[in-house]
């Protein structure tokens, strides 16, 4: 089965994504950099760096999840709403914050798990309707159980106060890039494993694969468990970093950014999902200020809407790859010559 | 028992929107082996010329003819300008761009009108009649059965009885034999394209008005249900789709009826994951064989 | 005897590497040539260049005086060439009357079928069969009936023997005769079964590795023994 395929990744293989960085000096330089920043950036842009950081976590998922695995989800926005309901209803009891984040890991990798069981044995377009249906169906459930969930009024999400030698967007920031940065490297590490050549062997011919000895089920199986989890912590994130839930803040609109975000970002590097997550944030962001000089409030959320749009058709004619791998070319000739 | 068969007609109704929409999925399947993921949001925009037409001229016949025309304009249009260009060796990348034009639609559709819910119009009562003390049908419920009923005929008859079907169907069957013949494949595939667009358009315009109203994204449930009505019936059957169709515009109908209209959706899930995980070629489907010989 | 078609210098192929090479060759009209050659020699590239399901990447090919280059396929039938690819390519979903038509659906007004079904009564007999439901010989049947549906001026008929019993490859060979001899009806044909397709054949012509090696009228090719061993293997 070859799907979205990255040239790069065709190309070349294992060697990309292994030589480049190494993940334990993205993670420290990473790090640095965004503490820099949160002390140099006015609140509010304090606060979209927190977003971008929250964002990255899902967008790193689903990465691995399409990019690597070839499995095409719509229904990670849906997960996110499972991981940001599941942090709000625990700290609306106990107000534990690192323990509800885990717990909101947990639940969202066993819906994950669900999926993917299912996901396992679809391809192409079929896995794309059944995550779309799931998209579509999940904010439906929260009007149904309205008690707990508060239907479309959402809950809001109890919080402590930041330590006093920060402001709130600090804290945010600070702890939502902990996360995806966490998230990176584990990412990182686990995909220059076997388990990123599993994925990759799986995504490019599945036949091949199993004569290889490679369990497919399980493989995809996995990818869908991990992309899960990661999508339940970004949930969870933005749960703090709203300080409130609703169905509302989980569309299918959102699902489908996500999956442009990853396509034109660029499949298969978990740079693009950085690429994807700083478009996730500053398109709208764009948007916004374009709509409010025009005084339209109608401009706003479709312009960033249309605007995604326009790019991810675009990308995907002329640059199946994503973004990510325009810059390939130069790359490439650097190392042919050390071989 | 009233209930139930009042609930049996209203389910036929519905499943004969889903019928049509999944018709149109289906045509486009077998000339392309694309799932138009963009149906739905191809559907709203011509509805929305629909109410612009009314709005402007009161008329709504007029409004449905030129959403038709729409359809078919909008669909040949997405065939010759984006998806002739797509990569087609990855299965997904139809799909992923497919997406992208419901982004595009939604966010231009929103622009242009507003995301607040509009009235979407009727030709004709939605009051039921009552056959025997009980109430089974409405007129608009007769003119959905017409219109879908309508289309599937005509479809038929120039799918088996016109040169233009047999062109089709050869070009979607075995492309380069066809073109030997001297069959345009890509014009064929244009006007499956404008056909489908147009299909999906009347499904649009028969079923906004019994939902809350016109919205960008009010298709996107519809989409669902028609994709697993297809799904159902098999991709690439006319007739499953009708079939399936029918089976799941029932289904939605006795859980709403008897356990509430928000659950609705849930059903619709768990039967696309059912027929999926069961019986993924669908009820209706020839197992795949060799297209030439 | 007027020259229908005219190769000249043809280079072919799928990617990078070409498989014709510089391939040259002449038809007259009314004749038969038999192209021959082991398997991967290039005889099926050669008709798909030929027809335009491959774009020639050198070289020129002129038909009845026109140069065919950037002809569409599709326009190719119109012009009057008709090709019958290898596996025949009889459309399984559709009927026989359905196949049939297809081929005569460019033309207005659509010519009848009946002299098709003349020529082939066990189809006149299956008319509503569909195509995955009749055995070898008739698919061929159907597929050069097909083709001669479209009243062609040319045909390019590839191994139209394959898979079937030598009883119906005499007959089809008879057939492809009989029209030449009563249309004028010009034939390119490649084949495997060098004997049946050089009985009937004027001209033939071996292709390996691409290149045309040898071209001898047809009777020289059967009775030379020296040029039968070193081109035709026996």
């Amino acid at each position: 089965m070859t799907v979205l395929r990255d040239r790069v990744t065709t190309r070349m293989a294992a060697p990309v994504l292994r030589g480049r960085f190494d993940p334990l000096i993205v993670v420290v330089v990473g790090a640095l950099i965004v503490v820099a920043l949160t002390y140099t950036l006015p609140p509010f842009r304090t606060y979209q760096l927190a977003t971008v950081g929250a964002y990255l976590c899902v967008t790193a998922g689903l990465t691995v999840l399409t990019g690597l695995n070839g499995q095409l989800s719509l229904g990670h926005g849906a997960l996110m709403a499972t991981g940001a309901y599941t942090l709000a209803l625990w700290q609306n009891r106990f107000n534990l914050l690192a323990v509800g984040i885990l717990m909101a890991i947990l639940v969202t990798t066993a819906v994950g798990a669900v999926i993917g069981l299912a996901a396992a044995r679809l391809r192409g377009p079929y896995l794309a309707g059944l995550t779309l249906a799931v998209a579509v169906v999940v904010p439906s459930i929260a009007s149904t159980f309205d008690e707990t969930f508060n239907s479309d009024q959402g809950l809001s999400v109890v919080l402590n106060p930041p330590p006093e030698s920060m402001t709130v967007e600090q804290w945010q920031a600070w702890l939502s890039w902990g996360a995806a940065l966490v998230t990176l490297f584990v990412l990182a590490m686990l995909v220059r494993g076997r388990f990123g050549r599993d994925l990759r062997a799986v995504r490019d011919d599945e036949t091949a694969a199993r004569l290889a000895g490679i369990s497919v089920a399980r493989t995809q199986v996995a990818a869908f468990v991990v992309s899960a989890a990661c999508a339940g912590l970004a949930g969870a994130l933005f749960a703090v970093l709203a300080q409130s839930v609703s169905p509302g803040a989980f569309p299918l609109t959102l699902s489908l950014f996500l999956l442009m975000a990853i396509v034109i970002g660029g499949l298969g590097r978990l740079s693009g999902a950085l690429i994807g997550a700083v478009l996730l944030v500053g398109l709208p962001a764009v948007a916004h200020e374009i709509g409010e000089a025009a005084g339209s409030q109608r401009l706003e959320g479709n312009l960033a809407l249309t605007f995604f749009g326009v790019v991810l058709v675009v990308v995907m004619l002329a640059a199946p790859g994503g973004l990510a791998s325009v810059r390939v070319p130069v790359r490439r000739k650097t190392r042919a010559k050390k071989h | 028992m009233d209930r139930f068969v009042f609930l049996t007609f209203d389910g036929l109704s519905r499943g004969a929107v889903y019928a049509a929409f999944a018709l149109a999925l289906v045509l486009i399947w077998r000339a392309a082996r694309i799932v138009n993921f963009a149906q739905g949001a191809m559907a709203v925009a011509t509805a929305y010329v629909a109410y612009s037409v009314v709005d402007a001229t009161g008329s709504y016949w007029l409004g449905f003819i030129v959403a038709l025309l729409a359809g078919l304009l909008l669909g040949a249009g997405v065939e010759r300008v984006v998806m002739r260009f797509v990569d087609h060796s990855s299965p997904l990348n139809g799909v992923v761009v497919a997406l992208g034009l419901v982004l595009i639609i939604q966010g231009v559709l929103g622009m242009v009108y507003g995301n607040e819910f509009r009235p979407a119009s009727t030709p004709f009562s939605r009051d039921a009649f009552e056959i025997g003390g009980v109430a089974l049908l409405s007129r608009y419920d007769l003119f959905v059965f017409g219109a879908v009923g309508a289309v599937v005929v005509l479809l038929t008859l120039l799918f088996t009885r016109t040169p233009t079907g047999l062109r089709m169907r050869a070009a979607a069957f075995a492309p380069d034999v066809s073109r030997l013949l001297g069959v345009s494949v890509g014009g064929m595939l244009t006007l499956g394209w404008a056909l489908a667009a147009a299909v999906g358009s009347l499904a649009g315009l028969l079923v906004l008005p019994t939902e809350l109203g016109l919205h960008p994204t009010a298709m996107d449930i519809v989409f669902i249900s028609a994709f697993t009505a297809a799904v159902v019936g098999g991709l690439d059957s006319p007739i499953g789709a009708v079939l399936g169709g029918l089976i799941v515009g029932l289904l939605l109908s006795y859980i709403s009826g008897y356990l509430g209209a928000t659950v609705a959706p849930m059903a619709v899930l768990a039967l696309l994951v059912l027929v999926l995980l069961g019986r993924p070629d669908g009820l209706f489907s020839s197992r795949s064989k060799a297209r030439t010989a | 005897m007027s020259t229908l078609l005219e190769v000249d210098g043809l280079t072919a192929g799928y990617g990078a590497a070409p498989v014709l090479h510089d391939v040259s060759l002449t038809v007259q009209a009314g004749q038969i040539v038999a192209v021959l050659g082991a398997n991967g020699a290039g005889k099926t590239t050669l008709l798909r260049s030929l027809s335009g399901l491959l774009p020639a990447a050198k070289g020129q090919v002129v038909f009845d005086g026109k140069d065919l280059r950037g002809t569409k396929v599709e326009r190719m039938v119109h012009l009057g060439i008709a090709h019958v690819p290898e596996g025949r390519g009889v459309v399984t979903e559709l009927t026989v009357d359905e196949n049939l038509r297809l081929g005569g659906l460019w033309r207005k007004p659509q010519p009848s079928l009946e002299p098709i079904y003349g020529l082939f009564p066990p189809l006149a007999e299956r008319k509503g069969h569909l195509g995955h439901q009749l055995s070898g010989g008739e698919r061929q049947m159907l597929a050069i009936g097909r083709a001669l549906a479209a009243q062609p001026r040319l045909l390019l008929l590839d191994e139209p023997s394959l898979g079937l019993a030598p009883k119906i490859t005499a007959q089809i060979m008879a057939l492809l005769r009989d029209l030449r001899d009563r249309t004028g009806l010009t034939v390119l044909l490649v084949e495997q079964n060098v004997r049946s397709a050089l009985s009937i054949a004027d001209q033939g012509v071996v292709l390996s590795l691409g290149r045309i090696v040898t071209r001898h009228d047809a009777a020289t090719l059967v009775d030379d023994a020296d040029l039968r061993h070193a081109y035709l293997g026996f």
